[in-house]
């Protein structure tokens, strides 16, 4: 598969990826390197991780990283419960000592979290590590081993090697610096918003019911609203939720009906102060420039 | 007449111009090792290679980093392979001039070096062999060099040594604010009885998890921003020094400088050398000693990168002498910007040292209001001493 053809494949799941960023998930793939996303929220991260899971019918698997994720919450965890409750019928059975244990630490007893669940499937999945800026920089660091290697070692069970190498994406918004080794050890490429045919395009994929010309009223407002700045930009998940809304009310015509397209922007603004910056003025002047 | 570079016909292959291609990276501040150049060859086996958009492509998903290197990255790209027989204008004035900034893989080994430098400046359109040799190449780049300052003029190891160690003194004095109370936590130094004996009852007391609390800690970093416009340039040195040593001391500091526009410099300057970082900070501040648009730069500032790194842990740091071109209401409206953040605002003033000092630029008398503490900031004495305010902030 050449990145064109990835490209079009996405295109089909309905995720429209620009050149950069389709070359770079295409090495990805072919030289089984994780893949590192930056960019502002809302502009696909996330989702390309989806479509590609799509693509390649395999399993989504996903980490959503936070402050304090720990080993128990990403790799694996004992069922505690289960154990005790083995051990206490092990002891009215009498049986004892190493057949004990070796029951106890078997797979019967391993929950399986994201990180062990992906290096286990047969079928390589797509492992999502979704905002790993958030996630401790000890996680971080276990992460790098775990990405290199591919193989998660359990105490009480010995190494576990990768089965099948799963697809990694990651994702960062920026909350903190990511380190340089991590970074070093992943493909990277910087999503930007997207332009105008691109957004165009990913509105008529996601919801082929507007009409070309709404359609194009929706984009030129949307990205002339990104200029405005504003404390939260609208990503393209709130650009199609605008779309919806607007199919919603009935308007056909973005100029229509001055007090509708008002209230739609409820969609596309999401903090009080941007709420008050962008007035009735502000808005017929953006859609009628991009009318 | 195409612009893509030229080889010369003893060019012993891809290979060769591509660790050439990661030298001059390199050279540029992006930080890859020998391993880059073996995936970026390899790289370059999954798409078409001869296609210039998806060899940039694949290159820039392979050898960038961040969202900085990736706006370097394209001109980077673009001098070394689309050169059309140019020199690179910027060069980084050192020693190692001549060779980081040939763009030729033949440059990449080590034989035939003195041979064909001269090739470089041939023109693309080949009427004759170019009268230029190595050294005329040399000369351009040292007259480049001249027209900009070089940081490392300005400041000396001693002083950052030295304002390492109060940069270090003044974090200390923000970070070291732990709560009395103990919270739970995952990792923590102590158990969590009240918690434990709770978890404990689904499992007919047996303790099957321990958990445990710490005192949260509840750091403030440091962000700093450094105004080096030409009305700044002598009360760099201490600044420069002061901050280099902040990034130095302190892994969670960040820094900036604005003349005209701002630039992010904490990655430059979190480089383990520290005279190499003054280096790679001079071709970032390009424009040093220039203008200053203090009011543009922080609006940058509050609407960009604030956004990523300011929240209400930290200290905002200022050092600029509020002369501004940009009109006044753009410093307010930028600092209560800031300020919403919930961030603390400082700004060091280098005049205020001086004796019968009104803060009457307007710029300066704009910023005020929005200030949590101003100070005069002339010598890396007067930085000590502003341990004590910052403790009480």
């Amino acid at each position: 598969m050449t990145h064109i053809e990835l490209q079009v494949a996405l295109a089909a799941t309905g995720y429209i990826a620009g050149d950069d960023l389709a070359v770079a998930m295409h090495l990805a793939i072919s030289l089984g390197r994780p893949l590192l996303l930056e960019g502002a929220a809302g502009v696909g991260k996330t989702d390309l991780a989806r479509a590609i899971s799509s693509v390649r019918d395999t399993a989504l698997i996903r980490l959503q990283c936070y402050e304090g994720l720990d080993a128990s919450q990403a790799i694996y965890e004992w069922n505690y419960q289960r154990q005790l409750l083995s051990i206490r019928a092990a002891a009215e059975d009498g049986v004892t000592g190493r057949a004990v244990e070796e029951r106890i630490f078997s797979d019967e007893f391993l929950l399986e979290r994201p990180l062990l669940k992906a290096i286990r499937q047969k079928v390589p999945p797509v492992l999502l590590i979704d905002e790993i800026d958030r996630a401790d920089e000890e996680f971080e660091a276990y992460l790098l081993e775990v990405l290199s290697e591919f193989q998660i070692t359990i105490p009480e069970m010995g190494t576990i090697t990768a089965t099948s190498r799963p697809i990694v994406i990651l994702t960062a918004n920026g909350t903190r610096d990511l380190s340089d080794a991590l970074r070093r050890r992943c493909l990277y490429a910087h999503v930007e918003y997207p332009d105008r045919a691109t957004e165009l395009a990913i509105l008529k994929a996601r919801c082929p019911e507007v009409e070309a010309a709404l359609g194009r009223q929706i984009i030129g407002f949307v990205q002339s609203l990104r200029k405005e700045g504003l404390e939260k930009t609208p990503g393209i998940a709130e650009m199609l939720d605008f779309a919806a809304a607007l199919m919603g009310l009935g308007i056909a015509d973005l100029t229509d009906d001055p007090v509708l397209l008002q209230a739609s922007l409820s969609t596309l603004l999401k903090t009080q102060r941007d709420r008050d910056n962008i007035t009735t003025e502000i808005t017929q002047r953006l859609a009628g420039v991009a009318a | 007449m195409s612009r893509v570079s030229k080889f010369a016909a003893r060019d012993p292959g891809p290979a060769a111009r591509m660790a050439g291609f990661m030298a001059h990276l390199r050279s540029h501040g992006l930080r890859l090792g020998v391993g880059e150049t073996a995936t970026a060859l390899s790289a370059l086996t999954h798409v078409t290679a001869a296609d210039p958009v998806a060899a940039r492509h694949a290159l820039r998903a392979v050898c960038t980093g961040s969202a900085e290197d990736v706006q370097s990255f394209d001109d980077l790209f673009d001098a070394f392979w689309l050169n059309g027989g140019r020199v690179l204008q910027k060069v980084i004035p050192t020693a190692q001039t001549g060779d980081d900034a040939v763009h030729s893989s033949r440059n990449a080994k080590t034989e035939n070096q003195a041979a064909g430098a001269g090739a470089l400046s041939t023109p693309d359109g080949g009427e004759g062999e170019s009268e230029a040799d190595g050294e005329g190449k040399l000369v351009a780049s040292l007259v480049a060099a001249t027209l900009k300052k070089d940081l490392r003029d300005l400041v000396d190891p001693e002083d950052i040594a030295e304002a390492q160690k109060i940069a270090r003194n003044l974090g200390a004095a923000l970070r070291d604010r732990r709560s009395r109370r103990r919270k739970a936590a995952r990792r923590g130094d102590q158990i969590h009885f009240r918690k434990l004996i709770r978890q404990s009852l689904a499992t007919g007391g047996e303790p099957l998890r321990l958990p445990r609390k710490k005192r949260p800690e509840r750091p403030l970093k440091i962000v700093a921003i450094c105004d080096v416009s030409g009305s700044m340039t002598v009360y760099a040195q201490v600044f420069l020094a002061f901050i280099a040593g902040l990034m130095r001391g302190d892994d969670t500091a960040d820094a900036y400088l604005f003349h005209t526009r701002l630039v992010r410099i904490s990655d430059a300057l979190r480089d383990r050398d520290a005279m190499r970082a003054l280096g790679r900070l001079s071709l970032l501040a390009d424009g040093f000693g220039g203008g200053s648009r203090i009011g543009g730069s922080l609006t940058d500032f509050a609407r960009g990168y604030a956004r990523r790194f300011v929240d209400g842990r930290t200290v905002v740091m200022i050092l600029s002498d509020g002369y501004d071109t940009d009109t006044p209401d753009l410093i307010s409206d930028a600092l209560s910007a800031l300020k919403r953040r919930g961030c603390k605002i400082i700004w060091l003033n280098p005049l205020k040292g001086w004796d019968g000092y009104e803060p009457v630029a307007r710029g300066m008398a704009a910023a005020l209001p929005h200030l949590d503490l101003f100070r005069a900031a002339n010598t890396l004495a007067d930085l000590a001493a502003l341990e004590p305010e910052l403790v009480r902030l």
